[in-house]
């Protein structure tokens, strides 16, 4: 095919996805599991991992989901293989999107899934093990940067129960300056629905 | 891949062979209708003879047929003109159904701002009106009714006659979007007896930028766009005699092939239906058993996400359509299937298959043959299974 919607990137981890687990989730042993997505919204993602001494020896993950969704979990799959899990940790959907050259801004919140999963499968493993877990150590993005309110703010405030551009406003003051992060900020919001919608 | 299998028939067709024929040589012809010169009078004529082509199809008269830019024109105008319609007489209450094409759902949600109630009736698990929930609906009195005929998305076809006796029984105005109906199943204005029907030319081989609506006589119509004598002043600008032209010729063909259209999209529809049902196991057949358009199979595939599943049909040189939230870009799926009942797992895992005239056998062979691989290959992936 000539021109296909998404990059050749996109569409060789799509058609073949990398550390998939097609079996059930029960035949693959783990050492912390994480599972995050909506059915509403159309995806969940799983993820499996094998960790010694800290560092993740393999991986295998699970998706009811898009192309987008299946592609960026393939690909972050293959780069946390012999990553330290601090490191792990900090991996930002931007880094996964950048591997895969690139994905339309509407289906940017289809590849958060898998650093999620990734996250809640680290936290799982450090609970597991009496260990802390690490939120709040993934990197945040800041998102208005005339008052420095990052997208773990809007997080907790999605969670707060805020859900429109004004409630936002009315808790964190968030584009009370010059107002030029509204757009991402819905779309952080957007994907937030993603992730924790009814 | 060298050839495509193109089974989204209802997003769009291509021009027949016949039309596309039809069309270049009209394409030669450039003045505009309205010149009073021969050249003019010729264009004129030819759209003359389109709107008689038109008028036969849907079963109405030449004078009741309006030429508009397509299908979202046609129902935003008739929208529009129910402001007026409602300054005389006072009601203010639109129903539609739940399952209507977003431009009429948008139109009537613009009219609520204005301060119009919508009612919108619910369909059944078939994709088929609520009549006692209709019945309710109609107590209210109100200006006007627009029921779609026959869904996009899942095919079934409301009984169009008895809707419209029922809301002319309350007083109020019918006005039923028939553009997936035409040339897939008979239509006919003096049956069924509607104020207003909206059809379009690129659904029935016809080219992409015109469309009719159908305005029964004494019905009220007010322009969208004026500024032109253009179809007795209702809609202003410069014909498009040519595609106008193609449209009629569309019509004609719809008209004659009919029959021969409908046995051979039901039979690949049937091929195709059975042949999944058989080889891929819980899957659902979305829409009515029979009353259906014969050529538009709506099935889901719990466990499998519609998104994924379409573009890896896509990459197997099959172009299908999907009512996942993902392909369009949303978190909502499709509010058809929602409508009817559908549950977020059977919504967003959803494919329509549509067949037109070109499609065969070969083509439901081929799909029977690929297809049940790539559901197998989501579904051990998937969380849901």
């Amino acid at each position: 095919m000539q021109d296909w919607l998404y990059s050749d990137v996109v569409k060789d981890h799509f058609q073949n996805p990398k550390n998939v687990l097609m079996e059930d989730e029960a035949s693959w042993p783990c050492d912390g599991r994480g599972i995050v997505g909506n059915i509403q919204c159309g995806d969940q993602m799983l993820i499996l991992l094998r960790i010694k001494d800290d560092i993740i020896t393999d991986v295998r993950w699970k998706t009811y989901g898009c192309a987008s969704a299946i592609a960026s979990t393939s690909i972050l799959s293959e780069a946390i293989k012999g990553m330290n899990i601090n490191e792990a940790y900090k991996l930002k959907p931007q880094d996964i999107v950048s591997r895969l050259g690139g994905l339309p801004s509407n289906k940017i919140h289809c590849s958060v899934l898998g650093d999620k999963a990734l996250r809640s499968a680290i936290d799982d493993y450090l609970t597991k093990n009496g260990k802390p877990g690490l939120a709040g150590q993934e990197e945040v993005e800041v998102i208005c940067t005339c008052l420095n309110i990052t997208d773990r703010d809007l997080e907790d405030a999605y969670k707060a129960g805020d859900r429109s551009w004004e409630e936002l406003q009315a808790r964190t003051k968030i584009g009370t300056a010059c107002g030029g992060c509204k757009e991402r900020a819905l779309e952080k919001m957007h994907e937030f629905e993603h992730l924790y919608g009814e | 891949m060298n050839k495509r299998i193109y089974l989204d028939y209802n997003a769009t067709t291509p021009l027949s062979d016949e039309v596309k024929k039809f069309y270049f040589t009209e394409l030669e012809l450039y003045a505009n209708a309205s010149s009073l010169h021969e050249d003019g009078r010729l264009e004129s004529k030819k759209i003359e003879q389109a709107r008689s082509e038109c008028a036969s199809l849907i079963g109405s008269t030449s004078g009741e047929v309006l030429f508009t830019s397509g299908g979202s024109e046609s129902n935003n105008m008739v929208f529009q003109t129910m402001k007026t319609v409602s300054k005389k007489n006072g009601r203010k209450t639109i129903i539609i159904s739940a399952i209507e094409h977003p431009c009429v759902i948008e139109s009537a949600k613009q009219l609520e701002k204005e301060g119009f109630t919508i009612i919108k009736v619910p369909v059944d698990e078939h994709g088929l009106i609520r009549v006692e929930a209709y019945r309710q609906a109609l107590e209210k009195d109100p200006l006007f009714v627009s029921i779609m005929t026959a869904n996009n998305e899942i095919g079934t076809i409301q009984d169009i006659k008895i809707l419209c006796a029922m809301a002319h029984e309350r007083g109020a105005l019918f006005h039923t979007d028939a553009v997936q109906a035409a040339g897939k199943m008979k239509v006919d204005m003096k049956d069924w007896d509607a104020d207003y029907a909206t059809f379009s030319a690129h659904k029935i081989y016809g080219p992409k930028g015109v469309g009719a609506l159908y305005i029964k006589k004494g019905a009220p119509i007010e322009p969208l766009i004026r500024g032109g004598h253009q179809e007795k002043g209702l809609r202003a600008g410069t014909y498009n005699a040519p595609a106008i032209a193609a449209f009629g010729h569309a019509c004609l063909c719809a008209q004659r092939e009919l029959e021969s259209y409908i046995s051979l999209t039901k039979k690949l529809r049937e091929k195709l239906r059975d042949g999944l049902l058989e080889k891929i196991p819980n899957i659902r057949i979305n829409g009515h058993t029979e009353k259906v358009l014969p050529n538009t199979l709506d099935v889901s595939f719990p466990g499998a996400e519609g998104e994924a599943i379409l573009l890896h049909l896509d990459l197997l040189g099959i172009s299908v359509s999907t009512g996942s939230a993902c392909a369009s870009g949303s978190l909502e799926p499709s509010h058809v299937l929602v409508a009817t009942g559908l549950g977020p797992e059977l919504a967003h895992g959803s494919i329509r298959f549509s067949f037109g005239k070109y499609s065969s056998e070969s083509d439901v062979d081929y799909i029977l043959q690929n297809f049940p691989p790539v559901i197998e290959r989501l579904r051990k992936m998937s969380t849901l299974r």
